[in-house]
């Protein structure tokens, strides 16, 4: 009899999640929790201003203090060539500075010393004389000609310009508008964020000298490409590089690049022959890693009288920090920013975007999201927001007309990415009778007469995820695909080993919910196991929602091969030939006679004691899994807000979120992603964001400034679901981590946009402050561009 | 985060405590809830030679309600202490209020009412509370014990008038000439955000006309400012309409906000003026209600 799939944790169980039970117990194995004898501490010194040139860095009163064992330089890794290391997006980056500082937080010295009390004594005790230079805190004052160059290190460097690139078919764009009844324009600005996971980045560096292998414990998202990359970098062979990231505390893209700590932790290890460990505190991380967003997006669509569209133009204009440093894998500049208005049917659409220096920090991460794809989605329900109003349309009709339909999958956008599969209108109803939207109008109306201002946002999405096929994505030469181990032990328990890297997706969970479904061992029989680049397959790592559509695809393929070895095995257990065996959960069975059959479990027991003539023994394989295709969610999200008009301050009355991430593996973990996402949504709508003084100064470089909502103002979240499966996915399954986070945003700025829309408000920048939203309704003008920071006064 | 090095003394009387910081000459600090001196030891804002806990010293955790109806909250006496009140929130609304605002529950569970007025936080919530309500101080020294009254107490961000070897042993609240009413209301960015604007009222009512006035800021200024001048126009008045709306517009104009990232100055005069209007209307209603 086949198993009960929900029984045994297979797909569909809402499984508690396996590594829960360590993590609320204290239980868990940081990088920080590794001690190693012998461990050496090292912290780093920041530069306190934002652009400047270093005359003098004097190290000597560090060394008086007992127990420095090292004072690192920028001159001394330049020495050793490592003053500069690469960056994800083929720019450089200065580990440690040697000329000039570029950002307030650079890197400029490390010591090692034998406490981090001590490291920290001494980085307070050296000495580094700054000449101050022009600052530049937005793109707009980096294009302006004659402005300070920033990276004047690098030659052929045109002004600070980091970028100039165009994507889509400009002549049919202008041929949309010039037969246009109506053009609708938006323009606004999506601010600099940080991930801010709760643990920091950090490492632990170990050389040892006698073997030649170094062993890297780190806060690292990718491994493997961290592995490749330090061999570039420290060129050291591969195999005698292990890097092991333990559990991840959080990560949200932030873990993604490769951050000077960690070369720097390396070079130390090497130079002191001990264990080093760097653990970043609060602000370093806050200021100096990898930021999300800080993208000006301007753009305007055309429109049919009925509300057909017609075309969009987009220009984005972006800030990079110091040093270009995007972490994304696309051959695109602005990443897949094209995939804007992927989930509508518009015929023509055409992308510009200039990229700049700035004197801030590097990064341009993808945030929980798949690589601008936030901004891109952000824009595009910001810009149908407005357009529907200037059509005088319903916000639900307009999109409802203009969404792509069921019947035209697969279909090819405008920018020539394909979407394969949806439901778009089914999923707009269901949000609708859920929200209340049918009385909302009246109720309005009603409110305010009272003095009260309601408003509803609603936001819908299609989004790339899951980077990505070979042909077009890649992290320095290596294509994007991924990677699983499976072996199941003669017992028919088993370990599992993918190159993903959990970080608070439920990896140990869910990946073992697959191999339950694909070959009925029971999920609580599967280890999983992830982040050790001696033991994993070569993979490219969790980011861009892509671990369920790469990796998860790959736990799939591997699985099923392991059922083709078991059932030859199953055969000759059998006795019959391989073509009379039939499968059902858990068990092959003779066709001719359901009751004559081996479980999955008595076959990999033969497999290593009673196998075929001829036949390997064990019962292990691999995958590597190029996905055909990007796979493609839709959400759909809507939310009711009420603003207090007398202070600006709003109020989530209800939040409806209806996704359509395909088939759901674990349904509670899907959830959790959601409920996790429409809270970082929430977070950048109302609060969230990374800003800078005229001096580059930045504000909010620890939780009193920079700040994250709590359980205590995070509104509830009513969930609904659609099931489309991915057609080209192994199981059906679709990204979701992402969703929610991208789409989010939108569905709470259009509600509070709407509760003013009567006072002729178009937009205000996120986050939506008290007092931003105050101007906007006493001044009915739009709050458009993100002014630096306003002091004094 | 690494603090710089100190010692640590952990004194079983407030004579002992006194005696070391004496000793000291200013170079030690009281630690009482820690939620304000610690994350500043951590971040390297203070570099104190030497600590000097108070947390052992027995006797310090109380807060009361007199039969004359003086309110004396003890050096220990924690926020929640408060929150979780009912005679205190009987006795003075406007401390009921406030209790649940500041901070967040966790940071209530350690810190304290007076180690927040010591710490003179412009934008601390109890400073401005306890200057509506017109309480003192009172500080022990080598020589003995003093009252200070809150207007000569926080005298600028960050700035109490203890001398280096005093410790506030207690906050006392004075006792109402009529019934007390009142009410805080503040502006924060999300829970254990410290004030964009906030505004304590403490009204002593006499039937329908107020007998004694007390308005407090937080936020709005380099230090909590003390609107009692402009409360005090309230006195012998009912809360009509027309005195609200004139109280709050001077309440206002004694703000003195900066334009930063929470807002520009206008702004926060706005919600000064609205919070005012909102406190005494609800007021005013209360007491209709009640008559
Ligand atoms: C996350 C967070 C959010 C917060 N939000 C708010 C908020 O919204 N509103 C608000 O008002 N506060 C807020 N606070 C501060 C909090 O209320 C503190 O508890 C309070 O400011 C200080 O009280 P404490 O007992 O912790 O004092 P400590 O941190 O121990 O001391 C603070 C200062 O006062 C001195 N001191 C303390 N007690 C005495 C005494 N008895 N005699 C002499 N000197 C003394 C100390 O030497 C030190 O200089 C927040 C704190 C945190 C960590």
């Amino acid at each position: 009899m086949a198993l009960d799939e929900i029984k045994i944790g297979g797909l569909g169980a809402s499984r508690r999640r396996v590594e829960d039970n360590r993590f609320i117990r204290g239980k868990g194995n940081y990088v920080d929790d590794i001690v190693l004898s012998g461990m050496l501490h090292m912290e780093i010194l920041r530069s306190p201003v934002a652009h400047a040139r270093i005359k003098s860095i004097d190290v000597s009163k560090a060394y008086d203090i007992p127990g420095v064992r090292l004072v690192l330089t920028g001159e001394m890794m330049a020495a050793r060539n490592l003053a500069w290391m690469p960056t994800l997006s083929y720019d450089t980056q200065a580990v440690l500075a040697t000329d000039k500082v570029r950002f307030q937080g650079q890197e400029v010295a490390a010591v090692i010393a034998d406490d981090p009390y001590i490291a920290k004594d001494a980085c307070q005790a050296i000495v580094v004389e700054y000449e101050q230079l022009p600052v530049i805190v937005n793109p707009f004052q980096a294009m302006e000609s004659g402005s300070e160059v920033i990276r004047d290190d690098k030659e052929n460097q045109p002004g600070n310009k980091v970028f100039d690139w165009e994507i889509g078919d400009k002549a049919a764009t202008d041929k949309a508008f010039a037969e246009a009844d109506v053009i609708s324009k938006m323009e606004l600005h999506y601010p600099r964020s940080h991930p801010s996971p709760m643990e920091t980045c950090g490492s632990i560096a170990d050389f040892n000298r006698a073997t030649g292998k170094l062993t890297v414990y780190m806060t690292s998202q990718a491994p493997h490409i961290v592995r490749a990359a330090v061999a570039m970098v420290a060129e050291l062979p591969e195999h005698m590089i292990r890097i092991v990231s333990p559990d991840l505390g959080g990560g949200f893209g932030n873990k993604v690049p490769i951050y000077p700590g960690y070369v720097i932790s390396i070079l130390a290890s090497i130079l002191t022959e001990r264990p080093v460990k760097w653990i970043e505190d609060k602000t370093g991380n806050l200021i100096s890693t990898g930021f999300g967003r800080d993208v000006y997006l301007q753009g305007e669509m055309a429109l049919r009288k009925d509300g057909k569209m017609l075309g969009m133009r987009m220009r984005t204009i972006s800030d990079h920090g110091a040093f270009y440093a995007d972490a994304q894998p696309s051959k695109f500049k602005i990443g897949l920013m094209h995939s804007t208005f992927a989930c509508y049917d518009i015929p023509a659409a055409h992308l510009e975007s200039v990229g700049y220096y700035t004197n801030k920090a590097p990064g341009g991460v993808a945030y929980r999201c798949s690589f601008r794809v936030t901004e891109a989605m952000f824009f595009q329900e910001r810009m149908v927001h407005a357009a529907a109003n200037d059509l005088g349309m319903d916000q639900a009709e307009f999109r409802r007309m203009n969404l792509v339909k069921d019947d035209m999958f697969p279909y090819r956008t405008a920018f020539g990415f394909l979407t394969d599969s949806g439901q778009y209108g089914k999923c707009l109803d269901i949000g609708m009778k859920a929200i209340g939207y049918d009385t909302y109008k009246a109720e309005q109306e009603e409110a305010r007469k009272r003095g009260k201002l309601l408003g509803i946002g609603i936001s819908t999405m299609t989004e790339p995820l899951g980077a990505g096929n070979s042909r077009e994505y890649d992290i320095l030469g290596i294509k994007m695909f991924d990677s699983a181990e499976l072996r199941v032990h003669m017992s028919g328990k088993a370990i599992l080993r993918t190159g993903a890297m959990n970080q608070g997706q439920g990896h140990q969970t869910t990946w073992a919910q697959i191999v339950a479904h694909e070959l009925g061992i029971p999920a609580d029989d599967v280890t999983v196991e992830e982040g050790d680049t001696d033991t994993a397959p070569f993979g490219m790592g969790t980011y861009a929602s892509r671990s369920t559509p790469v990796a998860g695809a790959a736990v799939a393929m591997v699985a099923r091969k392991i059922r083709a070895k078991a059932r030859k095995i199953a055969a000759h257990l059998l006795e019959v030939s391989e073509e009379d065996i039939e499968w059902e959960l858990g068990r092959f069975y003779v066709r001719s006679n359901k009751e004559r059959g081996v479980t999955i479990q008595d076959c990999a027991l033969a497999a290593y004691s009673n196998m075929p003539d001829g036949m390997e023994p064990g019962l292990e394989n691999n995958a590597y899994y190029d996905p055909p295709n990007l796979t493609w969610p839709f959400a759909a999200y809507f939310v009711k807000v009420e603003v207090d008009a007398e202070t600006g301050v709003w109020d989530v009355l209800k939040v409806v979120a209806v996704d359509d991430c395909g088939v759901r593996i674990n349904p509670m973990v899907v959830e959790g992603q959601i409920m996790g996402g429409l809270t970082e949504a929430y977070a950048m709508a109302s609060m969230q964001y990374q800003t800078y003084d005229d001096e580059g100064n930045c504000i909010g470089s620890n939780y009193m400034d920079y700040l994250l909502p709590t359980a205590w103002e995070t509104p509830g979240f009513e969930l609904h679901e659609v099931v489309t499966p991915c057609p080209h996915h192994p199981i059906g399954a679709k990204g979701v981590g992402e969703c929610a986070t991208v789409a989010g945003p939108a569905a709470f700025v259009n509600a509070v946009v709407d509760a003013l829309g009567h006072l002729g408000v178009r937009n205000i920048d996120m986050p939506m402050m008290p007092n931003r939203v105050y101007e906007a309704l006493t001044t009915g003008k739009d709050i458009s561009g993100m002014p630096p920071v306003k002091m004094g006064d | 985060m690494y603090p710089s090095r100190f010692g640590y003394e952990s004194p079983k009387t407030v004579e002992e405590a006194v005696a070391i910081l004496d000793a000291h000459g200013g170079e030690a600090k009281v630690l009482a809830g820690g939620q304000s001196l610690v994350p500043m030891l951590k971040l390297r804002f203070a570099a104190p030679e030497m600590l000097v806990d108070i947390n052992s010293i027995e006797g310090l955790r109380y807060h009361r309600v007199d039969a004359d109806g003086t309110i004396r909250i003890g050096a220990l006496c924690r926020h929640e202490d408060l929150e979780e009140d009912d005679a205190v929130a009987k006795a003075v609304p406007t401390i009921a209020a406030a209790a649940p605002l500041v901070a967040d529950p966790i940071v209530r569970t350690r810190g304290t009412f007076v180690g927040s007025v010591c710490h003179a936080d412009p934008q601390g919530d109890w400073a401005a509370a306890m200057t509506a309500l017109g309480g003192h101080i009172v500080a022990q020294g080598p020589k003995g014990k003093r009252d200070i009254p809150m207007k000569d107490f926080v005298i600028g961000p960050f700035q109490n008038t203890l001398a280096f070897n005093e410790i506030a042993v207690e906050a006392v609240i004075p006792a109402p000439k009529g019934v007390r009413v009142g009410n805080y209301l503040k502006l924060e960015r999300r829970v254990g955000d410290f004030a964009t604007a906030s505004v304590a009222v403490a009204l002593d009512m006499v039937g329908d006309t107020v007998a004694n006035a007390g308005i407090a800021l937080a936020g709005v200024g380099g230090r909590t400012i003390n609107a009692n001048d402009a409360a005090s126009g309230l006195i012998g008045k009912k809360l009509t309409a027309e005195n609200i709306s004139s109280v709050a517009a001077a309440v206002a104009a004694a703000a003195e906000p900066r334009t930063d990232h929470r807002g520009s100055a206008d702004y926060k005069r706005q919600i000064v003026k609205t919070f005012v209007e909102r406190i005494l209307t609800g007021l005013a209603n209360s007491s209709q209600k009640a008559a």
